[in-house]
């Protein structure tokens, strides 16, 4: 039977290094099917994270040869003959193996204001498919978190004082397009959220599983929002009354 | 005495953040309790996030005609009428309002053209009923939940798994286990627990579910003294991919058949036609996977064993809006593209219809202090569980668990006292994988475990061939005590896989003990040596639980449905 090698990282915050394991292949093979056999016949005590194995979950997260992907939908047979090597995400604190510590997002994430429908407008709502539709794209997040793996601000600047990162622009955009929201989170994004350190790399897009137009249909748009809501006279006196969102074109 | 555990304590301790699990923490934090939402993975990665094809619930916003009595009948019929129908009966009624809810809270669904919410057919539902987005609907509705849960005062504890439910003297006290980054023991205190623990498909091979469904907070409410029910029925989903190997088992939802997919066999027949003229594609799972299943021993299956599925010609923009996921996913995993070839499909061990015995409006298991909701729990769905009634379940049953174990720990006047010996005897058990004297290795047991299943309690199954696996689930309980793990206690998957097998293992033993008991075919369980329904067995359910230090099968009368309802069922057959 043909064999992979697969180089892994192994170790600690502190000390660790790549360990070799030569793995059978079988056909259609994920790297993360690789990570298993390691584990159940090699090593039990390598580290990581998966749950659904279906590209759904967004857990198995790793920089496979470099490139931040999802083991679970990262094939072995696209490498051809080439050592497959396997390292954790970047930008997070390593706690062990493949395994990162991303508590951080978790904590970012309780920092955005929450959906807020009109308190008096209880529903059953009435939603055309095109108010909710253009939203879709930010609800497939799986919160890989590939996106913060590569953004520049986060992993060359250790931006995470100053910056949400793409993930959280994706979850703002998607509460601030909601048809039904009538919060505004422009005070977010100017302040703790950031936005003004993104400069449109795209790094962020190329690495989403899901295809999310991150850049183009999550943080310029937001940004427009910012600018609107901060540098047009008008609505930054609107503002300072109210803290409610505009109505809006888009 | 406490230094080498962390203690935290709560009202309420929920155990696991998937659907139900989320809704019913929710629940209690909205009542006031201090609630702790514990969790073996990272928040919003659990099993719920695959559900794909919707929520059933009778808004009638597309079938006008369609109401809870429908629904009401559709699941009774579906679950072959061993449901508890006060179950089924608060479901169908409420579900409704459980959607809306979700939508108040954020969650988008597919729309009507004149602003609702949008359904789709599934699986033996009367009127299209799911609501749903895509075939993403689980993704929807975990993150809807989980922007909820924190924002509502709830402590959520990540990757903690616990192994062992603590009780002093009958009643729940909380619950005690170990952080799997760094192995460090935790004892949370409670006046009330929830179990949100979902499924066991683990046991089997070929199965949809997520590594994390090895049913520890069953076999927990088991070794708490809690009864299990039904656990004979174990539901195959019809198709699961089936090529290449190491994709067999994950999901194909539903949708794709309720989106206008059909089954072909081999010879390019449309076969559901033999087995169920009137739904053909949409009978229920028990009836498709059995259907599959006779096609492939009659020589007419695909060439991986299954048959094929096919929804091209529904065109590419239809199957990339309404499936986009599905679409990815054979076109990443198994390099077709379903708008153009059909899918290999087989089926896959999906659900099971069993678990913790509860009380129909409260899910209060016969534990005080302890309750249980969504897949964990027994008694909804009978034998037989419809696509789109677990989504409805989680929020149904999440909520009302919530709230009867919100009002439970405010009645409870003393704190229960954790009794130390308890955590004790656990971490000795956890521990003893680390002695050198054990050589099993626990990923083998797992797998072997699983051919055993397989093997044994398939879908057609022979008590002959149950007996023959008990005898061999036993074995491997033995071999168990011999398991063995390397390395620390920092996170350590060989170490983790150690306790899961045993939690498995108890599980398959009350699965064989269970279907040897039940000596009939009735929804998901096809006895080849007892083919026909018995009504005898229509008016019991086969219960399990411990005593004495061995499993005890009993059966318990299945609630009489009163004539008006039946009068429900009866019309729409």
């Amino acid at each position: 039977m043909a064999e992979a090698r697969f180089h892994v990282f192994r170790g600690y915050a502190k000390h660790g290094d790549l360990v070799t394991y030569q793995v059978p292949i079988t056909e259609g093979m994920v790297v993360l099917d690789g990570i298993h056999y390691i584990q159940a016949h090699l090593d039990g005590t390598l580290a990581c994270r998966w749950n659904c194995k279906a590209a759904k979950c967004g857990s198995c997260s790793a920089e496979v040869n470099g490139r931040p992907r999802l083991m679970c939908k990262t094939r072995v047979d696209e490498f051809g003959a080439r050592p497959i090597t396997v390292r954790p995400i970047k930008v997070f604190p390593l706690i062990k193996d493949l395994v990162t510590d991303v508590s951080w997002n978790y904590r970012v994430n309780q920092q955005i204001p929450p959906f807020t429908p009109d308190a008096n407008d209880p529903g059953p709502w009435k939603m055309y498919p095109e108010d909710v539709e253009r939203l879709y794209e930010f609800r497939k997040c799986i919160e890989c978190f590939l996106c913060q793996d590569v953004c520049h601000v986060l992993r060359e600047h250790e931006g995470m004082d100053r910056y949400m990162g793409p993930r959280f622009m994706v979850r703002i955009a998607a509460l601030e397009m909601h048809p039904k929201d009538t919060r505004s989170r422009t005070d977010l994004l100017k302040g703790s959220g950031g936005i003004g350190f993104c400069n449109i790399t795209k790094c962020c897009e190329e690495v989403c599983p899901e295809h999310i137009h991150i850049t183009d249909n999550a943080i310029i748009p937001l940004k427009e929002r910012m600018a609107d809501d901060y540098f047009d006279p008008w609505r930054a006196l609107l503002r300072l009354f109210g803290g409610k969102k505009e109505p809006r074109g888009t | 005495m406490t230094d080498w555990y962390e203690t935290f304590e709560y009202d309420v301790v929920v155990i696991g953040a998937g659907g139900a699990g989320l809704r019913a923490a929710i629940a209690a934090a909205e009542a006031g309790c201090a609630v702790g939402l514990v969790c073996k993975s990272l928040l919003g990665k659990a099993h719920t996030v695959m559900a794909e094809g919707g929520i059933a619930a009778a808004l009638g916003n597309v079938d006008p005609q369609d109401g809870w009595q429908v629904h009401f009948a559709d699941t009774m019929r579906g679950g072959q009428m061993i449901n508890d129908y006060r179950m089924v009966e608060i479901f169908a009624k409420e579900a409704p309002e459980r959607v809306y809810e979700l939508e108040r809270w954020g969650g988008l669904f597919d729309r009507t053209p004149e602003g609702k919410i949008l359904q789709r057919p599934f699986g033996a539902h009367t009127y299209r009923r799911l609501c749903h987005v895509g075939d993403r609907t689980g993704l929807e509705l975990i993150r809807t939940l989980q922007d909820k849960a924190v924002h509502s005062g709830i402590t959520v504890h990540m990757e903690v798994t616990f192994t062992r439910l603590l009780r002093d003297a009958e009643r729940i006290a909380g619950a005690f286990g170990y952080r799997r980054e760094d192995g460090r023991f935790v004892v949370f205190k409670a006046k009330a627990v929830i179990l949100g623990t979902g499924g066991w498909g683990k046991v089997y091979k070929v199965t949809s579910n997520s590594w994390e469904c090895t049913g520890d907070g069953c076999a927990m409410a088991y070794e708490a003294g809690a009864e299990l029910m039904d656990m004979e029925m174990v539901q195959f989903h019809p198709t699961g991919m089936v090529w290449p190997p190491g994709v067999r088992g994950i999901l194909v939802t539903e949708a794709v058949r309720g989106e206008g997919g059909i089954l072909r066999n081999a010879k390019g027949e449309r076969f559901m036609e033999r087995y169920d003229p009137k739904k053909l594609d949409l009978s229920s799972r028990d009836v498709v996977s059995r259907a599959i299943y006779k096609e492939v021993q009659a020589g007419r299956g695909s060439p991986h064993g299954g048959a094929f599925l096919d929804i091209s010609h529904r065109g590419a923009e239809v199957i990339k809006k309404k499936l986009p996921s599905m679409h990815e996913q054979f076109l990443k995993l198994a390099d077709i593209d379903i708008t153009r070839s059909p899918m290999e499909v087989a089926p896959t061990v999906h659900y099971v219809m069993g678990g913790v015995r509860v009380e129909a409006g409260t899910g209060a298991s016969t534990v005080p202090g302890l309750y249980a909701a969504g897949e964990v729990a027994a008694g909804l769905h009978g034998a037989n569980r419809l696509g789109g009634n677990s989504l409805s379940d989680l929020l149904v049953f999440g909520k009302r668990a919530g709230e009867h174990a919100a009002a439970y720990a405010k009645a409870v006047r003393t704190l229960p006292a954790v009794d130390g010996r308890q955590a004790a005897a656990e971490r000795a058990l956890l521990q003893r994988p680390f002695d050198a004297s054990g050589g099993e290795n626990p990923f083998t047991l797992h797998e072997e475990l699983q051919d055993v299943m397989g093997t044994y309690a398939g879908i057609a199954r022979t008590g002959e061939q149950l007996a023959e696996g008990l005898q061999k689930i036993v074995a491997l309980q033995k071999r168990a005590e011999q398991l063995h793990a390397g390395g620390s206690m920092l996170f350590n998957p060989g170490w983790h896989a150690c306790r899961d097998v045993r939690f498995m293992l108890t599980l398959c033993e009350a699965i064989f003990r269970s279907a040897i008991e039940r000596k009939e075919s009735r929804g998901a369980h096809w006895r080849l040596d007892c083919p026909d329904q018995d009504p005898t067995w229509g008016a019991r359910n086969i219960v399990v639980a411990q005593s004495d230090g061995r499993m005890q099968v009993s059966t318990r009368p299945v609630p009489p449905v009163p004539a008006d309802l039946t009068r429900l069922v009866r019309q729409g057959a």
